[in-house]
């Protein structure tokens, strides 16, 4: 079978958990026998060889569109753009020109390239996958990793990528959401009938990328750690906030937060604000390595998003076994059963619980043992088989 | 001949409030007083009125040959007293019909024969007295909480002299014997052994309404077919279970009330057939042999061991920790803060602690005030600092006088 999939970012060069489901994803269905075209927009300044060293070789061929945007971009890159420009509108407009070439561009690969199956992964990709879909009369599975919804908050909606959402979930043949969570916003916000949408929740990749080791940090101090975009979805400020708490009644304590955004001035601000500054550590963007050795030094993780479709970063942390404090408006809220649950609003909870972790060693241990064993059953195979069962369903189909 | 002997247990726990960090040192309300009030009321309600009224009745419209016996906690009644004394006043007209026998346990439904044998003696005639005053009955037999049972206890609890004890008849201690006689623990003479029919206890307590299970419907004229059945394999069936099974765990609409008013006619149908309490099966049965158990057994899931309540760090730190202030928390002879310290006892509190079952989910969310056993932890943990904080000032103040 022979899938023509569109993405937007794919690791080492990826921002966030999109590119790294895509990639753990496409590794696990060329391992199964699906021969993979990747069409992928990318920088001229990376080369075939960077793409090469993650590529496992064989079923995997990556079909790059040159774009003068950088594909991976942190909300910060982004902040500085639309500084260099006049305005904020017309860098939108210019972000939105550049999703149209886009666009052209695949549909003129979509021409080159035989395939069974068209597979879209987010907003971006889903006009290219509209065209794909028009000149080879294949089916077109939508596979939403986050809406318009969550990406916002549910504040401040952009029309544009609404209706581009919207336009491309209606003309697709099969959804694949992330959570069940992700599904009912689906079939509430875009109006999707819940039988076309598949629920396939995220996985993890398990291949070792450091070992433990010695933490300077760690000497006097226990490490709480956020990891993931400084933006409102992310719920960063709640973090704070609960570091603020804690640290009322626990001093030996170090809240680090891993990751760049929009909102890291208003949170350096607010840290400083709250008399915290010297126990709340900014590390800014990590590379894949050192993500691991975050996860690793941290003795607790928390993720208070606002709203989050799945939440890879929680199945990161229990697999270097760390426990973790998750969002209860989180798709991997729906499938771990051994990790802590907080609404993401409720500061005195998150800080309850984390005080709870750094006190009582059985907690930790029980949470770092039993988290660790629930973790293995997320491995990509199983989101993989799950895809296959979509295509195959949509090819019977005619 | 075979003897029916039903024991049921009747036993609310004292849930905790959501007890949360910033509330140390501050806040000494530490049970869920309205959940536990709508719980007790609902319960009462739909099981005990109603089941209470069924086994008068029965007992009444077989002259007497039906025949029950309970055991209900401290813990309980207490709860009955203040929030349903009907049910008090319905289960004192059923004592007083002589066909229903009252059984001793832990006043607070707890583990503490495996802490302190002298905190479980202390609570065990706690719950002798209690049901003295109110039923005018002196229990003869003991129960351990949730059946945990082992030679230590049976020993104990006949020098505190007790003449029957109830346990599980667990298929590692059995081996090839058969559940239905009347046993001796290993090495002792006075006391003797009613070792529970789980198969035929759970049909009823689990199966009843089981769609799936080969034998549903469950109808009495069934059941009581396989009472008789018994006849030349055995003498005595001791069917446990909790009372709870009639109307709660096991729905009205189910048909279990309908279930219940029609088994002991068409048990008695079979004329070898008839009920007994636990004295009785006493009295009227010889032992058949002597019965070793070494290790701890209860009733409780498939293993039938500790592992509900001590199966992980987390329950097995919060057990100790509660049990090692025993010395503090006595010496302040403070009457508050001892009942307080034996409500935080209650085995329930670290039942809902228990992983085991995590994965898969089923009887321990049931039963669980909980989202999870972590969440029943962090609660627990943060009840016992408050109180330990309680407990040393109290104790510095001794000191000081």
């Amino acid at each position: 079978m022979k899938v023509l999939m569109f993405g937007w970012e794919f690791p080492p060069f990826s921002s966030g958990g999109l590119g790294t489901a895509c990639y753990g994803l496409t590794k696990s269905l060329s391992k199964k026998g699906i021969e993979i075209t990747f069409v992928l927009p990318y920088s001229a300044e990376i080369s075939d060889a960077d793409f090469l060293k993650i590529i496992p070789a064989g079923n995997i061929k990556i079909r790059k569109i040159t774009s003068v945007l950088q594909p991976y971009m942190s909300s910060q890159d982004y902040k500085n753009i639309v500084r260099k420009k006049s305005s904020p509108k017309i860098y939108g407009s210019s972000l939105f020109d550049e999703v149209y070439r886009y666009t052209l561009a695949a549909e003129k690969i979509a021409e080159e390239e035989e395939f069974d199956i068209i597979h879209c992964h987010d907003w971006m990709t889903f006009g290219a996958g509209i065209r794909a879909k028009q000149k080879k009369h294949k089916p077109l599975v939508l596979h939403v990793h986050a809406t318009e919804h969550d990406r916002t908050g549910g504040h401040k909606v952009n029309q544009y990528v609404y209706d581009m959402e919207r336009h491309g979930m209606h003309n697709s043949d099969k959804i694949i959401a992330v959570s069940n969570m992700t599904k009912n916003k689906i079939v509430e916000n875009y109006g999707i009938n819940p039988e076309k949408i598949s629920v396939v929740h995220n996985a993890v990749d398990f291949s070792q990328h450091c070992f433990d080791e010695n933490f300077e940090i760690k000497k006097n101090d226990k490490v709480v750690l956020f990891l993931g975009r400084i933006t409102l979805q992310k719920g960063p400020d709640y973090f704070v906030y609960s570091a603020k708490k804690v640290l009322e009644q626990e001093k030996n304590v170090k809240f680090v937060i891993a990751g760049s955004g929009d909102m890291e001035p208003f949170i350096i601000e607010k840290a400083a604000e709250l008399g915290i500054s010297d126990r709340v550590l900014f590390a800014g963007f990590l590379n894949q390595d050192d993500v691991e050795r975050a996860y690793k030094m941290a003795d607790i993780y928390v993720m208070p998003s606002v709203s989050e479709p799945f939440g890879i970063t929680t199945l990161e942390a229990l697999k270097n076994k760390t426990p973790a404090i998750v969002s209860k408006q989180s798709g991997v809220s729906e499938v771990i059963r051994h990790c802590l649950k907080v609404d993401f609003w409720d500061v005195d909870e998150i800080s309850n619980k984390i005080i709870a972790l750094l006190r009582y060693k059985p907690l930790h241990e029980t949470l770092k043992e039993n988290g660790y064993f629930e973790v293995k059953k997320f491995n990509w195979d199983v989101p993989a088989e799950k895809c296959m069962q979509v295509y195959n369903e949509l090819i019977s189909k005619g | 001949m075979v003897s029916v002997c039903f024991y049921f247990q009747v036993h609310q726990p004292l849930r905790l409030r959501r007890y949360s960090v910033f509330e140390i040192g501050h806040n000494n309300n530490y049970f869920d007083e309205n959940k536990n009030e709508a719980i007790i009321r609902k319960v009462a309600h739909k099981s005990y009125l109603p089941t209470n009224k069924i086994i008068l009745d029965l007992i009444s419209n077989t002259d007497g040959k039906f025949k029950v016996a309970y055991s209900m906690t401290g813990i309980v009644l207490e709860q009955l007293e203040k929030y349903a004394p009907e049910v008090i006043d319905s289960f004192k007209k059923l004592v007083e019909t002589g066909c229903v026998e009252m059984l001793d346990e832990t006043y607070h439904h707890t583990l503490s024969f495996l802490y302190s044998k002298e905190e479980f003696k202390e609570q065990v005639e706690m719950h002798n007295k209690k049901i003295r005053q109110l039923f005018n009955f002196k229990p003869k037999v003991f129960r351990n909480t949730e059946l945990v049972y082992n030679n230590d206890i049976a020993g104990f609890v006949e020098k505190m002299g007790y003449n029957g004890i109830l346990a599980e008849g667990a298929d590692h201690i059995l081996g090839w014997r058969s559940p239905n006689f009347l046993y001796r623990p290993n090495g002792l003479n006075k006391i003797k052994l009613l070792l529970k029919n789980y198969r035929l206890s759970d049909d009823i307590a689990f199966r009843f309404s089981e769609k799936g299970w080969q034998e549903h419907p469950l109808t009495a004229t069934k059941y009581a077919s396989w009472i008789s059945k018994i006849n030349g394999n055995g003498n005595l069936v001791n069917l446990f279970m909790d009372y709870e099974t009639f109307g709660e765990h096991q729905w009205e609409d189910k048909g279990i009330f309908e279930f219940l008013k029609h088994l002991p006619f068409e048990i008695l149908k079979h004329e070898d057939n008839d009920f007994v309490t636990p004295s009785e099966a006493i009295k009227k049965y010889q032992t058949v042999a002597e019965l070793d158990f070494p290790h701890y057994v209860s009733w409780a899931d498939v293993e039938r061991d500790l592992s509900a309540w001590l199966g992980n760090k987390m329950q097995q730190e919060a057990l100790r920790d509660i049990y090692v202030l025993e010395q503090s928390v006595k010496s302040s002879r403070n009457p508050t803060m001892i009942e307080e310290w034996r409500k935080l006892q209650t085995s329930d509190h670290f039942y809902y602690m228990c992983t085991k079952w995590f994965n898969d989910g089923d009887v321990h969310k049931y039963f669980n005030p909980y989202d999870s056993p972590y969440e029943a932890f962090i609660a627990y943990m943060n009840i016992l600092n408050d109180f330990r904080i309680k407990a040393s000032s109290l104790s510095a103040v001794r000191l000081v006088e």
